[in-house]
């Protein structure tokens, strides 16, 4: 797509028509969605090529605002569709764009199988810490003591600290900003497109209706400010030690960057070792 | 079309249901199995396993009968045909995905060999008690196309059959197997490839500007379009519009669950498989479907030895119910009796069909084996007695 | 239909040393939710919040410091409702 100096960069890859979006007065999400634009096009990477999977919640409907191949699938399961997609034909890339309810909770299983598989997809996880389109609900997220619509006394379960989990599952690419690190989490998405194997980006992003609000935490540029004023920069930094806090430091960077076999070159690899010349290599299959 | 030789394993075979069924789908064009372990229904995808990469496919196990019910679908739209087997508790787990492909009119097949429930109940054992769910399983109005094969033969026939019935309608096809048609051994005969017919994606021929995923123009399945191909279109589980764009008014509902619905129903008649025999004459009817078509036929042959006129209508599509037919022959017979390993579904079915014409019997079975013969000849002679 | 408001001085230096404008500001106002991240996150202190509304009741932005603007375009990835970009500008001469 040629860049036309007279528009928003980021209007070519919007359903234009379906502006303006459901998000509410200061969520985050829609800044995730310029700085994936900006990757887009600093990646040079062939948008014809490209689909975005979603599930459901608010971060799920992305694929809907997109001007891409892209699915709005059930909840929790963008992942093992986006499995199925990417193996149908290799040739696609294949983004998974969702919240952390649905990429953590509901589908959970999902996301730690495809971290092992190392399947070939990139996730970018916006993490809102709460469900939001419910209507506030604890999610696994969710750090402890906050208040949400079924912790009305305050949350007590500990929360999933996501990079951990990806990494102890297998990511080879692992990566966390808040949604005032619009470079730079313009970059991470970049570096993820030229990535083989299994991405994992989390972004940390305000919902000023349902978490802020219930927390006393302001609104969605208050949170932006605290955002700015309470992240530090450890690139490398040992994932075991960037859990969040209700109040906390937020430790951003790019914590995991690694190489290993992804699924289908594992698959090819064995299918050639066992089966030598009877393999059949399957490349797109387009039943016309 | 005819089917790509290089899945088609032409010669006669001594193979089970399970293997048969992986074969159809192998022959009519399958590429991409997602499954979850199972019992009875592994031995399916296992084939499959170690048969598609000498074929040019993919098989993937995935972590749970969510992931393989949704990851087939991901494939569909990817370009392939896929599909995906289970049994019982796995079914019940797959019933939102049944949803999501009658909704976003995803072609893809869902084979169930049926064992016994409610819960982890018979695992290696017949039953037919997923009749009902496998038409109203999922949440809402919708329609899907069913299919229920009494041998290996037909597991090997109908597979292609339900594929190609996705493909046409865009639907979901449930293959209805059973434990012991999944597991007894017969004759297979697997015809050369060029006497397959194979149904072709209803693949969209407009161009990347004037394409409208789901515009029907007089045809109420429309055409589609495939990831990766620069129609930037959009799929959504939500209530959606011609252009796939989610549009939640009444009237959006309306044309679009209408449309789900009708195009199937509309079909019935077409879609409609049966098998009858001895009905000319008959004064009862045994109707009945899947393995248990098999002892009825059992008794149905006593029950003529005994001078009882009987026949036999067997149905091969279980939905949309082919209701015509059964009101037809309600018309004929005094009596319908319907033998089946539950406690009572497809029987409620033929009963409202009969519309009070016939007087309906039901010979229930709560699964774990198939009937005795004889159960349904005291129910046929029963029948028999009444005017 | 999009309307979008473009501010920039668009003019040349008359003189060596006046500010020239190095950015323009586009600002689709009936696409804002007036978050504020552009008027917070703008390095050159361009924006301000008007105190006009939208049609959905909003204050959009308005430019302020327009000779400011250095077009670097940090409004446009925080707006979370795509509804303000900023461009650098060619002042004529080289690219």
């Amino acid at each position: 797509m040629p860049v036309d100096e007279t528009v928003n960069p980021v209007e070519p890859f919007l359903r234009s028509d379906r502006m303006p979006h459901i998000w509410c007065p200061g969520c985050g999400i829609g800044t995730t969605v310029n700085c994936f634009a900006r990757a887009l096009i600093e990646s040079k990477i062939d948008l014809q090529s490209l689909a975005l999977v979603s599930g459901i919640g608010c971060t799920g409907r992305v694929a809907g605002y997109v001007k891409l191949d892209s699915f709005h699938t059930t909840h929790g399961r963008a992942i093992p569709f986006a499995t199925g997609l990417k193996l149908a034909n290799p040739k696609l890339n294949v983004v998974v764009y969702s919240g952390d309810g649905d990429l953590a909770a509901i589908g959970g299983n999902h996301l730690i199988h495809a971290a092992r598989r190392n399947i070939d997809l990139k996730v970018i996880c916006v993490n809102n810490l709460i469900y939001a389109m419910t209507g506030g609900q604890t999610a696994p997220t969710t750090p402890g003591h906050a208040t949400t619509s079924t912790n009305p006394y305050g949350t007590f379960e500990p929360a999933f600290n996501l990079p951990h989990l990806v990494e102890a599952a297998g990511a080879v690419y692992i990566a966390r900003w808040t949604t005032f690190h619009v470079r730079q989490l313009a970059r991470s998405m970049s570096e993820a497109f030229s990535k083989k194997g299994f991405s994992f980006i989390e972004v940390i992003s305000p919902c000023p209706t349902l978490y802020q609000r219930r927390n006393k935490m302001g609104d969605g540029l208050d949170t932006m400010k605290y955002y700015k004023e309470k992240s530090k920069t450890r690139h490398g930094a040992p994932t075991n030690e960037v859990g969040l806090t209700l109040n906390g430091e937020i430790v951003v960077g790019k914590f995991v960057d690694r190489d290993r076999p992804d699924y289908e070159a594992m698959m090819r690899g064995q299918y050639v070792e066992a089966l030598g010349d009877r393999y059949v290599e399957c490349g797109e299959m387009v039943c016309s | 079309m005819k089917a790509d030789p290089r899945g088609v394993l032409t010669g006669v075979h001594f193979i089970d249901g399970d293997h048969a069924c992986c074969e159809g789908a192998l022959a009519a064009g399958a590429r991409f199995a997602a499954g979850y372990p199972i019992t009875p229904s592994t031995e399916v995808v296992e084939r499959f396993a170690s048969r598609v990469p000498t074929v040019g496919g993919t098989f993937i196990q995935m972590e749970d009968e969510l992931a393989a019910s949704i990851a087939l679908q991901g494939a569909v739209w990817g370009g392939a045909k896929a599909f995906t087997v289970t049994s019982g508790p796995g079914f019940s787990l797959m019933m939102e995905h049944i949803g999501y492909a009658a909704m976003t009119e995803t072609p893809c097949v869902f084979v169930n060999v049926q064992r016994g429930g409610p819960s982890t109940g018979l695992p290696t054992l017949p039953a037919q008690a997923d009749m009902m769910q496998a038409r109203w399983g999922s949440h809402g109005d919708y329609e899907v196309i069913a299919l229920c094969p009494n041998s290996p033969q037909e597991c090997f026939d109908l597979t292609i059959k339900a594929f190609n019935l996705a493909e046409e309608f865009r639907v979901p096809v449930m293959f209805m197997m059973d434990e012991v048609v999944g597991h007894m051994t017969e004759k297979v005969v697997i015809p050369a490839a060029d006497e397959i017919e194979v149904v072709p994606r209803k693949h969209t021929h407009k161009s990347t500007k004037e394409y409208l995923p789901y515009q029907t123009n007089g045809n109420p399945v429309p055409e589609m379009a495939h990831a990766g191909e620069g129609y930037n279109f959009h799929v959504t589980g939500l209530t959606h519009d011609e252009r796939g764009y989610p549009n939640m008014t009444p009237q959006t509902q309306d044309k679009l669950v209408r449309r789900l619905q009708s195009k199937v129903r509309a079909a019935t008649d077409r879609i409609a498989m049966f098998e009858e025999e001895h009905l000319g004459d008959a004064e009862v009817a045994v109707v009945s479907y899947g393995i248990t078509s098999r002892v009825a036929q059992r008794a149905v042959d006593l029950a003529r030895q005994r001078g009882v006129k009987v026949g036999k209508l067997r149905l091969i599509t279980a939905w949309p119910f082919p209701e015509n037919k059964i009101k037809e022959v309600a018309s004929r017979v005094k009596a319908l009796v319907v033998p089946e390993l539950n406690l009572g579904q497809m029987v409620r079915e033929v009963e409202r069909a009969a519309g009070g014409q016939a007087k309906t019997f039901a010979v229930s079975h709560a699964g774990g084996g198939v009937h005795d013969p004889q159960e349904i000849l005291r129910v046929i002679e029963e029948a028999n007695q009444c005017r | 239909m999009l309307i979008i408001i473009t501010f920039s001085s668009g003019r040349l230096p008359f003189l060596k040393g006046d500010p020239v404008a190095k950015g323009t500001v586009h600002i689709v106002v009936e696409r804002c939710k007036a978050c504020g991240f552009c008027v917070e996150f703008c390095p050159t202190h361009v924006l301000a919040l008007s105190s006009a509304f939208n049609s959905k009741g909003y204050h959009p932005p308005h430019v302020i410091h327009p000779e400011n603007c250095s077009g670097c375009d940090l409004c446009g990835m925080y707006c979370p409702d795509f509804a303000i970009y900023s461009k650098k500008v060619n002042t004529g001469g080289g690219k």
